[in-house]
């Protein structure tokens, strides 16, 4: 029962939106339709996975500071750890990305499901990129001096600025991380949402005879 | 593709359903990768070629370092005439009528003569004939300076970068000033001199980057490493590690005409801003991919799918 404050309330309104759209039995279920079985559906849990590695990974890098991994073994391997994670995920986000291509995946109004996806792979090229620039090694200081002419090319260099520490490694552990979270966030909740899209075909049998 | 077909793609599933575990799947894929990744980097680990500091490359160049201040010192380094966000020397690239650096202005200033040269050698005591050249330098106006720079920069340059072999003339207290500067760096007090300017608290290497990048030695070992972007360095790593390789199409157009040359005119030369804008637009298609005719269909007349669903395809005799 309700009454009309409690309809114009945003409180309620979140709820309800929440319950109709992502009621959890749909967040955590314990099926899927037949069709999720094929191997192209553990990259996206891959891809994941690997986020997981490289956010654990570089946590660590981050409490013990930029130069840690050039004088303690330890740090070496935790850095190691972070690089070889990063490799990982983004082999496995290119052949997701490429699945979900030719699945034509943004069928059934899952186009923002696309677009968040597609956000996550531009944005996680930024994030690796800051990553390359904060090393603290030649690779570095040779990766900044060559980047500085693409950026300043185009003018976007007066604000971002790849030859400055500070603001590369603030980027690259604080903005950037918390946006890429976000995006896959959504990106993840969006298909719990939608359902994993039907196979191209199966409209003409299954969908079709539904009505 | 009809409304109809996109509501019932759209609809809650209604046919066949299978146990599927999510959280168990999530939880064995972290723990594969983890040890995935500790194997590599217990075989591998990972690269990590040192820094190159002033010091080293005054110490294994001493002539490129020296000629390389002189050239700060009179103007004609890549950075002294960079052109935006560094200084105003130069307009910079150009897409077309617009010059997008100089339109967003100085923004990082370097002066190379005084952030360089001049205000690195005033933070340390000098030997006699240094701290007169600087004494000297200071009381002299810019056009004097300038002269006396540019003057031993070409000789300098004649002389293919070799001091002794340069006749007397003009120089004022030019040779004197890199002289001093190289002093310093092969002590190694130029590094820090270079980044703090002066200050206590920084974190910004703009300065030091970019006189770095001024001489050869830089570079060379850079070609080294095959780090060349020419030569694919974009996605190329120290040693023989894995790069950017998600950078193979950004670096693809450096190696393709009109963008390998520097010459071309207007591409070529502005190569870095056209690329730029090339990939901008392409990251925007990719994003926007499901509304683009052609491209969106093609996963419809190339049936990969149905090696991807195989398994249904048969189950369900399509
Ligand atoms: C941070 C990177 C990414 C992560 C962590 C991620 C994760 C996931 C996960 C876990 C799923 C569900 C399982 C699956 O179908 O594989 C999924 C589905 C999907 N992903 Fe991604 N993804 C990422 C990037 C991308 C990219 C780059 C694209 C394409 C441009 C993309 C497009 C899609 C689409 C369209 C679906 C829905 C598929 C369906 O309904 O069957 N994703 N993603």
């Amino acid at each position: 029962m309700s009454t009309g404050i409690e309809k114009e309330m945003w409180t309620t309104k979140l709820r309800k939106a929440w319950q109709k759209n992502l009621p959890v039995e749909k967040l955590l279920p314990d099926t899927q339709p037949a069709y999720v079985a094929s191997w192209i559906y553990m990259f996206g849990v891959a891809t994941l996975a690997s986020l997981g590695v490289i956010i654990a990974s570089g946590l660590w890098l981050s409490f013990e500071g930029a130069s840690w991994y050039h004088y303690s073994s330890v740090g070496h391997f935790v850095n190691s750890i972070h690089f070889w994670a990063v490799q990982f995920f983004f082999i496995f986000m290119v052949v997701h990305l490429w699945g979900k291509f030719w699945m034509a995946a943004w069928r059934g109004k899952r186009m923002m499901t696309w677009v968040t996806g597609a956000l996550a792979f531009v944005g996680s090229i930024a994030t690796a990129f800051t990553g390359y620039l904060i090393q603290t090694n030649f690779d570095s200081q040779w990766i900044s001096y060559e980047a500085k002419d693409g950026f300043n090319s185009v003018g976007i260099g007066s604000k971002f600025n790849v030859t400055n520490f500070g603001q590369m490694i603030l980027l690259h552990v604080a903005f950037l991380p918390v946006i890429i979270g976000v995006i896959t966030l959504i990106h993840v909740l969006l298909v719990r949402s939608k359902g994993v899209v039907p196979p191209i075909d199966a409209f003409n049998k299954e969908l079709g005879e539904r009505k | 593709m009809s409304d109809r077909r996109t509501e019932l793609e759209a609809a809650p599933w209604g046919g066949r359903t299978r146990r599927y575990d999510l959280i168990k799947e999530g939880v064995v894929a972290v723990v594969i990768i983890a040890i995935l990744a500790a194997v590599l980097s217990t075989l591998f680990g990972s690269p990590d070629d040192k820094q190159i500091t002033f010091k080293d490359w005054a110490v294994s160049a001493p002539a490129d370092f020296y000629a390389t201040s002189v050239q700060e010192l009179a103007g004609t380094s890549g950075t002294a005439g960079y052109g935006a966000p560094y200084n105003t020397a130069s307009d910079g690239v150009n897409l077309g009528p617009l010059h997008l650096a100089k339109i967003m202005g100085v923004t990082h200033p370097v002066d190379t003569v005084n952030d360089f040269v001049i205000t690195p050698l005033t933070t340390v005591s000098n030997a006699a004939p240094v701290a007169d050249a600087l004494k000297l330098w200071q009381a002299s106006d810019a056009k004097q300076q300038s002269t006396w720079a540019t003057n031993y920069d070409t000789a300098l340059t004649k002389a293919n970068q070799d001091a002794s072999k340069v006749p007397t003339g003009d120089y004022g207290p030019v040779p004197e000033l890199a002289a001093g500067l190289l002093t310093m760096a092969q002590a190694g007090s130029l590094d820090g001199a270079l980044l703090s300017q002066g200050n206590y608290f920084q974190s910004d290497n703009t300065k030091q980057t970019l006189f770095l990048g001024d001489g050869s030695y830089f570079n060379d070992q850079s070609t080294a490493s095959n780090l060349q972007g020419d030569t694919w360095g974009m996605m190329n790593e120290t040693g023989r590690y894995p790069g950017q390789a998600w950078l193979w199409l950004y670096s693809f157009w450096y190696q393709i005409p009109p963008f390998n040359n520097e010459d071309n005119h207007p591409f070529g030369a502005n190569a870095d801003a056209w690329i730029m804008v090339i990939m901008g637009g392409l990251s925007l298609g990719l994003i926007i991919m499901p509304l683009i005719p052609g491209v969106r269909s093609l996963p419809y007349k190339i049936k990969i799918h149905r090696l991807i669903w195989k398994n249904y395809y048969q189950e369900e005799n399509l």
